[in-house]
Parts: C-alpha cells; sequence; structure tokens
C-alpha cells in the first residue's frame, strides 16, 4: 500500500462517512490507533531541518522580494499616467514584464527559470536553488501591491509638499513611503504568506523544506504523519506571519 | 507683490484645448489680503495654482518679487516656492506626522538646523494656540485644529505670500471665524501678502482689502472691497453679494409695497463712522417725512463699519426730495429702488 492510493484508503476506512468532516476523521482514526501509528513514525529532526530551511527560503526570498519589488513598485507609480514621473512607453513595458511573469504559474515559472537560477547561485537544488525564482515571482507580485498601495496616497499631500518646494526624491522619501507604511506592511504580509506556499511547491522540484518532506517523505513515502505535521506546522507560520503583520499595521495606522 | 500678466491657462480634452483661464491681469499689492471670488469651476483653483506654478500656464507671466516664475529652472523654482505658503482647504497634513512634525516639515525638506526648526516650531505652535496637541497626530485633531497646523506649517519657511485655497470650505461658522481672524491677525503682524480664493462673499467681506471676481476663467470685475460691495457692476457679483446681503425675500417685500402703491423705496448706504450717527432720524425730522424701514443690516467690511437700510419715505413730493438731498448732503447714499 504506497502512495496516495493507499493513503486515501486509509482516511476514508477511518472515516465512517466521507461527510464527517476532518474532525470527525482525524478521531476516528485516533479510535483505531493509526494517528498514533503515523505519528510514531515520524522523524522529528527531519521535520525541524525542514523548518529550517523553510524559515531560511522565506527570509532570504522575503529579503530580496522587498528589495527589488519595492524599487519597482515605487517606479510603477510614479510612471504611471497622470503621476510624478509619468511615461507611457516605460510604464507600458514595466507593466508589461510584470504581469507575463505574474501570469507563469510557480512551479512551471521555477523550470524555466532554470537556467538563470544555475547562473546566479550556480545550483538548482536545495534553499540556494530556490531563492532565484521564489523572488522573480514574488517581486512583480510586490511591486503591484505597492503600486496600488501607493495609489491611496493623498493627492493633496503630495500637492502641498510640491508647493513648499520639495524635489521629487524628497516626496517619495518624505511623504509617500511615510504616508503610506501601513499599507506596505500589508503588502509584505501578503507577500510573505504567498511566498510560503511557494517554498511548498519548490519543494516538489527538490528545494527542500517542509513542502519537501511533505511531498516526497508523506506523499510519494506514505507517511501520513509528516503530510499532517507540515500541513499544521504550515498553518501555524501562515497565522504568526499574518498576525503579527496586522499587528505592525495596526502600530502605524493614523487615519 | 504678485503680478500676473496675460495669464492664459488651457487643458488638453480629447485633441483639443478648453480654456480654463483667459487673459488674467492682476497686481497684489505687498501686505494686502487679496481675495478671489468665483464659483466651482470658474477657475480660481487653477488661478491661485498658477501663482506658484502647481499648474504651468499656457501662456503669460507670474512676477512674484520681481522675478519671472515661469522662465526660472526646476531647482529655481522649489526655492522660489519656499517663500510662497500655501493652505488647502483639505488641509492636507501628512496623516503619519504629529503637529511639531507637521509644522517642521518644510523646514526639514529645506534642510535647516534642527535648533533653528525647533525654535521656530515652538514660536508657529504657540501662535495657532496648539501648544498642547504638539504631539498627536492630524486624525486626532478637529478641522480648524488642522487648519491651524496648515497655516503653522506654511508659515514655517517665513514666506513672503501666502495662498489660501478655498481655507475655510470645510469648517462651520464659527470655526470659519476663528481661522479668518487668525489670518488677519498674521497678515497684520508680518505684513503678509495674502491671496484668498472662496466661492463665500462673507470670507472676503471680513478680510479682504480688494477683491476680483472670476467666472468662467476670466476676471470680470475687481475693486476695493467697499466698493465693489456698494456698487457691484457686473451680474457674478451681485449674486455674490446677494449671498450675504438683501435676498429673495426683500425683492419679494419691495414689489408687494410698490404694488401697493408706494413708490418711494430707496436704499440708503452709510459709510465709516456716521453708520453709528443718528442722521437719518435727524434729517427725517427736520423735513418732517416718516419712513418705514424694510429692511436692514449694520456690518463691517474688514475694519470699516458700513450700514445698509431699504426703507419707504412717506411724505408730500417736496418733502420727500428734500430728505433725499439732505440724506446726500450729509454723506449718505442714496438710491432709488
Amino acid at each position: 500500500m504506497n502512495g496516495i492510493p493507499g493513503f486515501i484508503e486509509a482516511i476514508s476506512f477511518a472515516g465512517a462517512e466521507r461527510s464527517a468532516g476532518l474532525p470527525h476523521t482525524l478521531a476516528a482514526l485516533a479510535a483505531n490507533g493509526k494517528l498514533q501509528e503515523w505519528y510514531a513514525a515520524i522523524d522529528w529532526p527531519q521535520i525541524g531541518g525542514g523548518i529550517l530551511s523553510t524559515l531560511l527560503m522565506l527570509g532570504i526570498s522575503l529579503l530580496f522580494t522587498v528589495v527589488i519589488g519595492l524599487p519597482l513598485g515605487i517606479l510603477l507609480f510614479l510612471t504611471a499616467p497622470g503621476q510624478l514621473l509619468q511615461n507611457r512607453p516605460l510604464y507600458a513595458v514595466l507593466s508589461f514584464i510584470v504581469n507575463i511573469l505574474r501570469s507563469v504559474p510557480f512551479i512551471i515559472l521555477m523550470i524555466v527559470a532554470f537556467p538563470l537560477t544555475k547562473l546566479i547561485v550556480g545550483t538548482t537544488i536545495d534553499v540556494p536553488g530556490a531563492i532565484p525564482p521564489l523572488v522573480i515571482a514574488a517581486s512583480p507580485f510586490f511591486a503591484r501591491l505597492v503600486e496600488t498601495t501607493l495609489r491611496e496616497v493623498d493627492r493633496g499631500v503630495i500637492e502641498a509638499t510640491q508647493a513648499m518646494g520639495a524635489t521629487r526624491l524628497q516626496i517619495i522619501l518624505r511623504v509617500l513611503l511615510p504616508e503610506s507604511r501601513p499599507g506596505l506592511i500589508a503588502a509584505v504580509t501578503i507577500t510573505s504568506v504567498n511566498l510560503v506556499s511557494y517554498t511548498a511547491m519548490a519543494g516538489a522540484i527538490g528545494a527542500g523544506g517542509l513542502g519537501d518532506l511533505a511531498i516526497r517523505f508523506g506523499y510519494y513515502g506514505f507517511q501520513p504523519g509528516i503530510l499532517l505535521v507540515t500541513v499544521f506546522i504550515l498553518i501555524i507560520l501562515v497565522q504568526l506571519l499574518q498576525t503579527a503583520g496586522d499587528r505592525l499595521v495596526q502600530r502605524f495606522i493614523r487615519k | 507683490m504678485i503680478r500676473l500678466q496675460h495669464l492664459y491657462k488651457s487643458y488638453p480634452v480629447k485633441g483639443a484645448e478648453v480654456p480654463a483661464l483667459t487673459d488674467i491681469n492682476l497686481a497684489i499689492e505687498p501686505g494686502e489680503i487679496f481675495g478671489i471670488i468665483g464659483h466651482s469651476g470658474a477657475g480660481k483653483s487653477t488661478l491661485v495654482r498658477c501663482i506658484n506654478l502647481l499648474e504651468r500656464p499656457t501662456e503669460g507671466q507670474v512676477i512674484i518679487g520681481g522675478t519671472d516664475l515661469t522662465t526660472l529652472s526646476e531647482r529655481d523654482l522649489q526655492a522660489s516656492r519656499r517663500k510662497i505658503g500655501m493652505i488647502f482647504q483639505h488641509f492636507n497634513l501628512l496623516s503619519s506626522a504629529t503637529v511639531a512634525d507637521n509644522i517642521a516639515f518644510p523646514l526639514r525638506l529645506a534642510k535647516r538646523k534642527k535648533a533653528e526648526i525647533d525654535r521656530r516650531v515652538n514660536e508657529l505652535i504657540q501662535l495657532v494656540g496648539l501648544e498642547e496637541h504638539r504631539h498627536k497626530h492630524p486624525a486626532q485633531l478637529s478641522g480648524g485644529q488642522k487648519q491651524r497646523v496648515g497655516i503653522a506649517r506654511a508659515l514655517a519657511a517665513d514666506p513672503q505670500v501666502l495662498l489660501c485655497d478655498e481655507a475655510t470650505s470645510a469648517l462651520d461658522p464659527q470655526t470659519t471665524a476663528s481661522i479668518l481672524a487668525l489670518l488677519r491677525d498674521i497678515n497684520r503682524r508680518f505684513g503678509l501678502t495674502i491671496v484668498l480664493i472662496t466661492h463665500e462673499m462673507h470670507v472676503i467681506r471680513s478680510v479682504c482689502d480688494r477683491l476680483a471676481v472670476i467666472q468662467e476663467g476670466r476676471i470680470v470685475e475687481s475693486g476695493p472691497v467697499l466698493e465693489v460691495f456698494l456698487k457691484p457692476q457686473h451680474r457674478a457679483t451681485r449674486e455674490f453679494i446677494e449671498q450675504v446681503e438683501e435676498s429673495a425675500e426683500l425683492r419679494e417685500a419691495i414689489s408687494r409695497e410698490k404694488a401697493a402703491g408706494k413708490r418711494n423705496i430707496v436704499r440708503l448706504t452709510f459709510i465709516g463712522e456716521k453708520t453709528y450717527e443718528p442722521v437719518l432720524y435727524e434729517t427725517m425730522r427736520e423735513t418732517g417725512t416718516s419712513f418705514a424701514i424694510l429692511q436692514g443690516t449694520i456690518s463691517r467690511m474688514k475694519d470699516t463699519p458700513y450700514g445698509q437700510l431699504v426703507v419707504n419715505l412717506d411724505g408730500t413730493p417736496e418733502q420727500t426730495r428734500d430728505t433725499v438731498r439732505l440724506l446726500q448732503s450729509r454723506g449718505v447714499e442714496v438710491e432709488a429702488l
């Protein structure tokens, strides 16, 4: 009994009715000793290593995503029609590239990006191999969020600042960014949650981390315990990120 | 101080140029409060934005303190703008900064020294009476307090000119009065030239020295407030004056009286100190005419008291003629309605 058919069989065997829902299914699995059996089979140091890899991928790729996506988002905002550096051709080109990158499914983007990844970090596997595709996928997404957030900044405030004789750089650094800080933090939060799900996908093609454990050992290796634990950890991780992000937004919101 | 010469501004709309301002010529003197009144869409917001080149005029010159701003480079224009303060209808404060930081903002942009900034912020925060609120954010302030922050911020860099874009239009009447009093005070104390645009005649009446009426992008009338107020030439001006003066009610009353055979309805205008003297009573007593007051206003135009009474004179034709002549000789303007 290997792979997913076996897994589904075990679950459907345990749950009296399929519609009974997860709690019932888990209760039934616990009752017949399946859960305990799965739990005993979990290799905790392996899970620990998976968490570390996932956090590394998340942290490094989020950093580069912000470093690349924030200026890109600002540029998108500034060059859009009617804005401070209005430039239709540049905006059209940037917008087109961002749209293309956003329309390629991540799992395919990773494969397409292999040569570039190899060029940048020298490998296409493990944590380093995952960083370039993660950044390539998340930066355009983040840039769009930044653009939308900056558009929310009151035009009147920008006008008032211009009337004070501010330079464009001063307007960006002293008005646009501080005024949109809560929105930008929210954008980073959303992007980080997206990255968590991307890192899991990256696991499918050799990046390591929790996604890799879930797919390789949990799914192909028929260790339902690992599958359940990794999903549980990912849920916790996303909750933590979202809560932390929301708290920061609340701290800076002034409206 | 400010001279606008043959100013034109038009916007391209679907390939065609739509004029917003047509041949604007204005000379605003140092230290005066100049009002520009117009309905929404008349071009007054565009006009005030042409003064600091937030809107670049299509044609014409904007000369402030001898410099034509339209010829300046971006850098020089930025320097010139620091000498022109501006306040706005919706205040346009930084929501992420405190009251003190908002006031300090233009000084930080100009890269002034910290000690100088602190000193200036303290002065200004006191001037506008917001000492207790210095660490609050704009969202915690009332509209009037926000506008006070706006005024303090506009004054921070010691400007020679203050532009007010509908600065009181979002405020209630009492707050409007206090903001206008503050502007008048600043104008007196620092000799600051103020350009104020509004759609409310009472704002012009309470603070301005001179005014211009703008309609469909053209200045249709301008002059000292008292003069324009008492003898408006253009229909648009008369409409604005009716906001604060005689109403439709009075017109109705006049036509009712006339229908009843009363033909001696006159408007009497008193200007200056005689507003408070019993000129009317004494004149009537001398000529033996009796009268009925249909409507009356005693008010002030900035610093000048004035009164306007609409009365029906009741007497023989000779008595009426004598009354009019006597009133005129005593400096009262008489206009038959």
